[in-house]
């Protein structure tokens, strides 16, 4: 799987210095996730699907690091984030309700050269996502905005209710995306809450006009599903990347 | 010099068991490039391939026959999450090692899948690493990496490679799926070493 995309030049530099990260902006997502707007001078640029690491160091000298998606495509210093409130969560806690605009801390990066999508690949997009895994993908979806983007494009979302959907404004006026309520869904939809099935996926995978390349991102048990699902209904297995966080 | 970011304090410092820059979990997060490869038993095989070429394989059963080992170890993640006191059942690289007549320097784990690591040969004698097919006195969960895997606790995780097949010995050392996307050669965790070049 990996050797076939690797021959294809896919080699990334990972940027090696801590760079300072200010917040410029800051938005609630859903009640327990924020959007945070970072100005990150000498970002050296990333593709979509990447992430970055942070680092924050307490007045003590303590720190410590964590690996956030970055949710935009390469904007210059603009980096924007997207931080799922864990609850005792050390530092998802700090970024969802601590942090203020004008503070700054230091992020690395970009990091990770195997879940990211660039533009020349003229494979349809499946874009998969359960929770805070959309926000990888979102960069993807606004990539493929923003350059108008001939692939076909299918975005699938799962979330537990209508509040914990991300980006929901944004997403509301687009083609091609599916959203699935797992616990709770809007009034008066069709679907009864439930998890997203394969049928489901076959119907989405059956809109587009050939193999696709898949990215699948969320909690470890819905990225195992929905990937043993993508290959049953046919996709080849090297065409389905996979990140997996959140609980496992 | 780090930025200090006021407001933050964090949960302090942890133990001298923990690498710097890592924190702790119960859990066990998993993090895999793509789908998890399923093999079926009577039709997976371990093998350790020369650099001249000669093969020695194992079957399940084989396998199953070797003596086997219970190691109890802490295991660090590149993405920072560290995991204490992990038991694992397995077979010992010395004990497949045993018969193995290399001049090698340098190992390419291929894993079902497509997946591969490279590390020194080194880094898996003298009871540092295994081929696990037991976690916590169960079978090896596949998104785990089972039904076995290489473990080698002592360097960041990737390098102990999920779903392992064939250990491909060699003379020179060549980069594997994560190293050529840009992580570290080697993967000590007591010394950060995350990315090439730190
Ligand atoms: C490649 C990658 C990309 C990611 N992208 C994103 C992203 O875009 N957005 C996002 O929100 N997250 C993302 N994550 C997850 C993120 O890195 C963090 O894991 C997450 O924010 C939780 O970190 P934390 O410090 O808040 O929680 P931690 O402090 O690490 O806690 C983790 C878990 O342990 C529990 N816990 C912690 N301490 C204790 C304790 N003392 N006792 C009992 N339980 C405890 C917490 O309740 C929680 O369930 C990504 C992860 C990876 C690997």
């Amino acid at each position: 799987m990996a050797r076939a995309a690797l021959r294809g030049g896919l080699s990334v530099a990972v940027a090696r210095r801590w760079l300072e990260a200010r917040v410029v902006d800051a938005r609630a997502e859903t009640p327990t996730a924020r959007t945070l707007v970072l100005d990150v001078p000498g970002w050296p640029g990333h593709l979509p699907g990447q992430h970055l690491t942070v680092r924050l160091t307490s007045p003590d000298g303590y720190s410590a690091q964590r690996s956030y998606s970055i949710a935009t495509p390469d904007s210059g210093a603009r980096v924007e984030l997207t931080v799922q409130l864990v609850p005792e969560g050390e530092v998802s806690e700090f970024l969802v309700t601590g942090v203020q605009v004008g503070d700054a801390f230091e992020v690395r990066g970009p990091v990770g050269g195997w879940f990211v999508w660039r533009a020349e690949d003229p494979a349809p997009l499946l874009l998969v996502a359960g929770g805070s895994g959309i926000v990888p993908l979102m960069a993807v979806v606004r990539e493929h905005r923003r350059l108008l983007a001939p692939q076909p494009l299918e975005l699938v979302v799962s979330v537990r209710s209508p509040e914990d959907l991300y980006y929901a404004g944004e997403l509301a006026g687009l083609p091609g995306v599916t959203v699935v309520h797992t616990r709770r869904a809007p009034e008066g939809s069709g679907r009864p809450p439930a998890r997203l099935s394969a049928p489901e996926l076959a119907a989405v995978v059956a809109r587009l006009p050939e193999q696709p390349r898949a990215y699948v991102c969320g909690p470890t048990g819905f990225v195992e599903a929905v990937a043993d699902a993508l290959v049953a209904l046919g996709l080849d297995p090297a065409e389905v990347r996979t990140e997996r966080f959140g609980p496992s | 010099m780090a930025i200090v970011t006021p407001g933050f304090r964090g949960r302090g410092r942890s133990d001298d068991r923990v690498p710097p820059g890592q924190y702790l979990v119960e859990d066990f997060p998993v993090l895999s490039a793509g789908p998890t490869p399923r093999v079926p038993l009577d039709r997976w095989q371990f093998s350790i391939v020369t650099e001249t070429g000669l093969q020695s394989s194992w079957s399940w059963d084989e396998l199953q026959a070797l003596p086997a080992s219970s190691p109890t170890v802490d295991i660090h993640c590149v993405t920072q999450w560290s995991k204490l006191a992990t038991t694992w059942k397995g077979v010992s690289l010395d004990v497949l090692l045993e018969d193995v007549d290399t001049a090698a320097d340098y190992v390419l784990v291929h894993s079902y899948g497509g997946y591969t690591t490279n590390l020194p040969l080194e880094d898996l004698l003298d009871g540092k690493a295994w081929v696990a097919y037991e976690f916590d006195g169960e079978p090896l969960a596949p998104d785990h990496g089972g039904p076995a895997r290489l473990l080698v606790p002592h360097l960041y995780f990737w390098k102990s490679a999920k779903w392992v097949q064939r250990l491909e010995l060699r003379l020179d050392d060549t980069p594997g799926f994560w190293e050529q996307l840009g992580y570290h050669e080697y993967g000590d965790p007591w010394r950060e070493q995350r990315y090439a070049g730190d």
